[in-house]
């Protein structure tokens, strides 16, 4: 790890965690709120769809869980603290973390397209629960929170902090698959599933494992967005829209970096609830997200972080080949295979 | 001398195709065996049912004097039966050391520790010297030459101390100077005692490698013994001449 890359993390933390001392207005703070939601969200989900290239969609299954799960433990209590739930955190993560792996060890036998499938069955059969189990859920009248007794003025204060923490573990999470043996198997999978298998490296393990780890982060903030919300309903708890937004920061950011998916939530994130706040709760952002989509897809089809890595990347192999007789590139130069050459007339 | 590596009448069949038709092969440790045949033979459907990526239709396989028929292929690597594949597999990725060291077959344990670690780097340092790919280890898979790309395929299964591996059409597309780099690295790796199978188009390679050489037709074995047998044999000359 690089001085600079921990420069870069301490600083970015630094910055978070002072931001809401400068008074800043209220929708500001419900904005930033939401976009540590989602920077933590794809941060979980870029383990799963951009480390081992499993495109799940069925990710806002968990965020519902976790919501859920919130609601079922503290509906009709009276908090003290109003910590309480926060503390509860690490339970719900290990809950939708072990319903995780079945559904990976089922799921993730498909690829591609097919997973993409099966992962947003998954998300609409957990939304038909939500609607249909009435006497847990409280079907679409929806269920109740108690009310964060937390002061008026600083009220998002306490979810803000806990969703960087969250934020924080999801990237340290992130970093720790990067640099380990975890985030080698994870680029085999995704570069050469069947290879990977024939060269020994764990492949089931690591999946699940990336399934199991990214789902209990999702679920962990379905929680917190539940106490935030204190009332929840299944349409908002198990919503595709969730999905698709964590899918597309990711992409836009950069598939399997550690700064992209959350740089790809602070912009689309932050440009979606000033959108919605200037204009008033529109349902432009779908047309934006669709937009944003195209973009991607035609511009920069791996995202910003590794489009301008690979720039960096030519420029400084530029200056090799200026700088002459760099031994890897004479090597690069010299062979000149794949020239299917005749066998006949050697000894 | 035992057999390493037994065949015996597996068959597999594709839609209406019998690719591999109740085969029957022994590889003897210690050798360096060749399998030739037409295109088509199912030389390569062999191999993957041999390797677990496929399953035969029926018929078993034994490695080592264990059954193995439809192992895992990671498994089977563990167990020291690696392969390399006709179009050359790597990681593309990943840098060249990293290739090297995803292939290690490393355990649980091992999985939290370094991405590369010290010891890591200590034991591919000598197969990056042995196949002169030490000057691009740092370098992405994707940029090496189709041909480095095959030299890195072959380094990257013998970071495990395989005792069997099957390379497939080691030298098909990769230029002369290569192809005798290949032959260079196949002989020393059986000098240091690892037996091979190699499916081979370059007549003039088997010969010059290759005791014994075993030929399939149609998805069976029509000739096994001495290379310079080969090219005697009527029937050998009846499936490449296709009478
Ligand atoms: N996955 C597959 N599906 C259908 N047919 C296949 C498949 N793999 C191989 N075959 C067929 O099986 C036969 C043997 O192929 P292969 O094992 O690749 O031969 P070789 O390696 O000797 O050239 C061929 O007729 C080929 O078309
Ligand atoms: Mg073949």
């Amino acid at each position: 790890m690089t001085r600079w890359g921990l420069g870069r993390g301490g600083g970015f933390f630094l910055v978070l965690v002072a931001l809401p001392l400068f008074g800043l207005q209220h929708w500001v703070v419900n904005l930033l709120v939401f976009v540590l939601m989602y920077a933590t969200m794809s941060s979980a989900w870029n383990l799963v769809g951009g480390f081992a290239g499993y495109p799940s969609l069925g990710h806002a299954a968990f965020f519902g869980i976790g919501a859920y799960t919130m609601a079922l433990m503290f509906h009709g209590d009276v908090l003290g603290s109003g910590y309480e739930p926060f503390i509860m955190l690490p339970v719900i993560a290990l809950v939708a973390a072990a319903i995780g792996v079945p559904i990976a060890l089922v799921s993730m036998r498909t690829r591609a397209d097919v997973f993409a499938i099966v992962t947003i069955t998954f998300l609409f059969m957990v939304q038909t629960l939500a609607f249909n189990l009435r006497s847990l859920t409280g079907g679409s009248q929806g269920i109740s929170l108690p009310i964060p007794p937390f002061d008026a003025a600083t009220f998002e204060r306490p979810f803000y902090y806990v969703l960087v923490l969250l934020l924080a573990v999801a990237m340290l999470l992130t970093f720790g698959a990067l640099h380990s043996k975890v985030g080698l198997a994870l680029v085999a999978v995704r570069a050469d599933e069947d290879k990977a298998r024939g060269v020994g490296v764990r492949v089931t393990g690591v999946k699940v494992l990336a399934f199991s780890v990214s789902v209990g982060l999702t679920a962990m903030v379905g929680a917190v967005w539940s106490y935030y919300e204190s009332f929840i309903y299944p349409q908002f708890a198990v919503d595709p829209l969730i999905t698709i937004a964590v899918v597309l920061m990711t992409f836009l950011g950069g598939r399997a970096t550690l700064w992209g998916p959350v740089l790809g939530a602070f912009i689309l994130e932050a440009g979606q609830q000033t959108l919605a706040y200037r204009l008033g709760g529109s349902q432009f952002y779908l047309i934006a997200y669709a937009l944003v989509f195209l973009v991607i897809m035609l511009v920069l089809p791996r995202g910003i972080l590794p489009t301008l890595e690979d720039r960096l990347r030519m420029r400084r192999r530029a200056r090799e080949v200026d700088g002459a007789q760099t031994p890897a590139v004479e090597l690069l130069a010299s062979d000149e295979d794949k020239v299917a050459l005749p066998h006949g007339g050697r000894p | 001398m035992s057999a390493l590596l037994g065949v015996d009448s597996v068959t597999k069949v594709f839609g209406g195709v019998r690719a591999v038709d109740g085969c029957s092969l022994e590889v003897a440790e210690g050798t360096v065996t060749g399998l030739i045949g037409p295109n088509g033979s199912g030389k390569t459907t062999l191999f993957n049912i041999v390797t677990g990526y496929l399953r035969a239709d029926s018929g078993q396989v034994q490695f080592d004097a264990h059954r193995v028929t439809g192992t895992d292929p990671g498994r089977l690597y563990r167990m020291g039966l690696s392969r390399t594949f006709q179009q050359a597999r790597v990681f593309p990725q990943l840098s060249v050391l990293e290739n090297l060291v995803v292939a290690a077959g490393y355990g649980w344990s091992q999985l939290f520790s370094r991405r590369v670690s010290r010891g890591d780097r200590a034991q591919a340092e000598q197969l990056l010297e042995e196949f002169r790919l030490a000057p691009v280890a740092d370098l992405l898979a994707a940029e090496l030459s189709y041909g480095q790309r095959k030299l890195l395929e072959f380094a990257a299964v013998l970071m495990s101390s395989p005792r069997l591996v099957l390379l497939d059409e080691p030298t098909a597309g990769v230029n002369p100077v290569m192809i005798e780099t290949m032959e260079r690295h196949i002989r020393s790796r059986h000098a240091a005692g690892i037996t091979f199978l190699v499916v081979e188009h370059d007549m003039t390679f088997v010969m010059r490698l290759c005791d014994p050489v075993i030929v399939l037709d149609a998805g069976k074995q029509i000739f096994s013994g001495q290379p310079a047998e080969v090219q005697a044999n009527p029937q050998v000359l009846d499936a490449y001449l296709g009478a």
